[in-house]
């Protein structure tokens, strides 16, 4: 029986990312177990299941034993484990949360995520953004559902500096905006670069 | 652009957001027992209000979440947004 490989949408963005230079790198992250958990009221008992806390405040994360919870609603937040099979991570997720009355379903095909660090990254972002993404309101912890370009997408900060960020988009999307960001940050190439 | 306040996320760009109609439809009591016509009423039939008018909205690029708000038809000023499950607010 054939082997069905799982190919990554930007395998073929790859080359054109590694153009890009420091101030605005783009890398493609790899792939991880990402569960979507909804669940009425969040309680002590949750971080006893979970081992995470989840975060209560709209639009932040926080980071989790191998991974990251993000809120997506306020009875919704999207887990993700690098440590976990997405089949090993749903199971987990599932067993904790289904006693408190939630529910978990493994999306892990449904985003792919985007790595980027660099001092104008922030001015790459808020180019098809309207978002204010200045550290002082959008630091570590922060995250948005909102509009990248065209494209939806949940972008969380990871640095208090303005200089790191993931950005997760659908796969579908993901060619896209890969096109949208190199677009974007074509002014920051310099010819020695 | 006008900014929309999501009762979650706060204000974002009115593109993130979606229509649903007039809110406060109630759902028939004893539905099984209304006529066509007034079933008909019940499912199709809206207010065409000039001026504060309560909505459904929902955050479709943000937090998917439906909401009410008081949008003024003739002015497109939004006055109040307010969860589902809040009270209908009294607006002068
Ligand atoms: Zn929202």
């Amino acid at each position: 029986m054939a082997e069905l490989l799982r190919t990554h949408p930007l395998e073929a963005w790859h080359v054109a990312f590694e153009r890009l230079p420091d101030t605005a790198r783009i890398a493609v992250e790899p792939f991880v177990a990402m569960v979507d958990v909804r669940l009425g009221a969040v309680g002590p008992e949750v971080r006893a299941g979970l081992g995470v806390d989840l975060p209560t405040i709209a639009n932040t994360w926080v980071p989790a034993d191998a991974g990251r919870a993000t809120w997506l609603g306020p009875d919704e937040w999207l887990l993700s484990s690098t440590a976990e099979t997405p089949e090993e991570f749903e199971s987990r997720v599932r067993a904790a949360v289904l006693p408190l009355g939630g529910s978990a379903t493994d999306v892990s095909a449904q985003r792919i995520g985007l790595r980027l660090t660099g001092a104008r990254v922030r001015d790459v972002l808020t180019k098809g953004c309207s978002i204010d993404l200045h550290p002082r309101v959008f630091g570590r912890g922060s995250s948005v559902q909102t509009m990248l370009g065209q494209a939806g997408v949940v972008l969380l900060a990871l640095s208090d500096a303005g200089d790191d960020y993931v950005v997760l988009v659908r796969s579908s999307f993901a060619g896209y905006l890969a096109d949208w960001l190199l677009d974007a940050a074509l002014e920051f190439i310099t010819p020695d670069s | 652009m006008q900014l929309i306040e999501c009762p979650w996320c706060g204000p974002r760009e009115e593109v993130e957001f979606h229509y649903g109609g007039q809110a406060h439809v109630p759902y028939p009591d004893n539905p099984a027992e209304v006529s066509d016509e007034e079933w008909a009423h019940y499912v199709f039939f809206r207010d065409n209000t000039k001026g504060r008018f309560a909505e459904r909205w929902n955050h479709t690029a943000g937090c998917r979440r439906w909401f009410n708000a008081i949008r003024d038809t003739a002015t497109y000023r939004f006055e109040r947004v307010y969860r589902l499950d809040g009270p209908k607010p009294v607006t002068p």
